[in-house]
């Protein structure tokens, strides 16, 4: 089982223009403990919806890569949605579940993933060309490598200790963080 | 105008309002009301559609292209807004633009009681959640409403629904 905060620190290395959608809770946290960066998008809410909106942006800007990461009650919300994504196979889009096999923010419930429902044999059903588990930090480099230049939708399944983590709050205003996300989209690469 | 020029000339018109301000993403689940008007999304190369599961997956979808510069619009039936209270929020929080085409069931001639429930609370619900709502009841209305209600949500960041009237629509026919 890997630390959460230093696989996501991993992950996010170096990570360039890299778009990044973090799923509420503790991926919001986790992404922003790696370094505030214009070109995240925290949710706050949305349940369901990381994946989404990470479909969306990457349709509309087929030339950036987009990372989804959220956590295991997140994506399971959105189930549905791994479907609509492979009928789209949107190349640039990968979704890193970060999966505690609980939900973390209201008091450590055991999740679906915890009873051993699995997320990359949906995914790949769902068609997702890229699709597979992690659960060794050693393993953060090729995934890290993967959000930059692998084929998507790919879909990681990255298997982290339940263990608490000090919560690092990034800003909560929607309409700021949705400007700076866009103002930095615009300006990235020019 | 027989019953067929009528009901293939309204969802042109949305269609045509499309290509004014720009659409470039519809996210859509399966519906008979708007059919044509899927069509004519499926077929145009600059449009991306996008088959939803769910409604709310269009409302997400509407937020991720919006972050990525393009405009997008959200096609589904009065049963399709209560799936998507929650994340019409997402929309609120962040003034993200979201225009939604809602074809109206469980009114006008309802054979199934059960589309009554959800369709006759469709648009207090909408206004519930932030949404102007326009209701439509003329195909030809249709044009000027659709048009005005994509300026209203293109040019303020606000959340428009047009609510496409069961008797625009048609009422559904049974057979058995």
């Amino acid at each position: 089982m890997m630390e959460r905060r230093e696989f996501v620190r991993r992950l996010l290395a170096d990570r360039g223009d890299l778009a990044v959608v973090c799923g509420l809770g503790s991926p919001t946290y986790d992404v922003a403990a790696a370094g505030d960066h214009k070109l995240n998008f925290y949710l706050w809410g949305a349940m369901g919806g990381a994946a989404m909106i990470g479909l969306g942006l990457a349709l509309a800007r087929p030339d950036r890569r987009v990372a989804v990461l959220t956590g295991d009650g997140e994506a399971l919300m959105g189930l549905g949605s791994l479907a609509t994504i492979g009928v789209k196979q949107p190349a640039n889009l990968a979704i890193v579940v970060l999966d505690n096999q609980h939900y973390g923010e209201t008091g450590m419930q055991p999740s679906h993933t915890h009873d051993g429902i699995d997320l990359v044999a949906v995914a790949r059903a769902c068609k997702f060309p890229e699709a597979r588990a992690i659960s060794d930090i050693a393993e953060a480099g090729a995934v890290r490598d993967l959000l930059h230049a692998g084929r998507g939708p790919i879909l990681v399944q990255a298997r982290i200790a339940s263990g608490d983590t000090p919560r690092v709050l990034p800003n909560r205003d929607g309409h700021a963080i949705k400007l700076r996300f866009i103002e930095a989209l615009e300006a990235a690469g020019q | 105008m027989d019953d067929r020029t009528f009901s293939l000339s309204w969802p042109d018109a949305i269609y045509g309002q499309f290509r004014r301000v720009g659409i470039r993403q519809v996210g859509y689940v399966p519906d008979a009301g708007h059919s044509r008007l899927i069509e004519l999304c499926v077929n145009d190369p600059d449009i991306h559609d996008v088959v939803l599961t769910t409604e709310e997956e269009g409302v997400a979808l509407a937020a991720g292209a919006a972050l990525g510069g393009q405009r997008a619009a959200l096609l589904m039936q009065s049963s399709g807004v209560g799936n998507c209270i929650n994340m019409f929020s997402l929309m609120k929080n962040c003034g993200f633009p979201c225009l939604t085409l809602v074809t109206m069931r469980g009114e006008f001639g309802e054979f199934n009681p059960w589309q009554v429930p959800m369709g006759s609370i469709t648009e207090a619900s909408l206004k519930l959640c932030g949404f102007l709502t326009y209701r439509v009841e003329n195909p030809g209305d249709v044009e000027d409403i659709v048009g005005a209600g994509a300026d209203m949500a293109f040019s303020g960041d606000f959340q428009v629904a047009i609510l496409l009237s069961q008797r625009l629509i048609g009422r559904k026919v049974w057979t058995k």
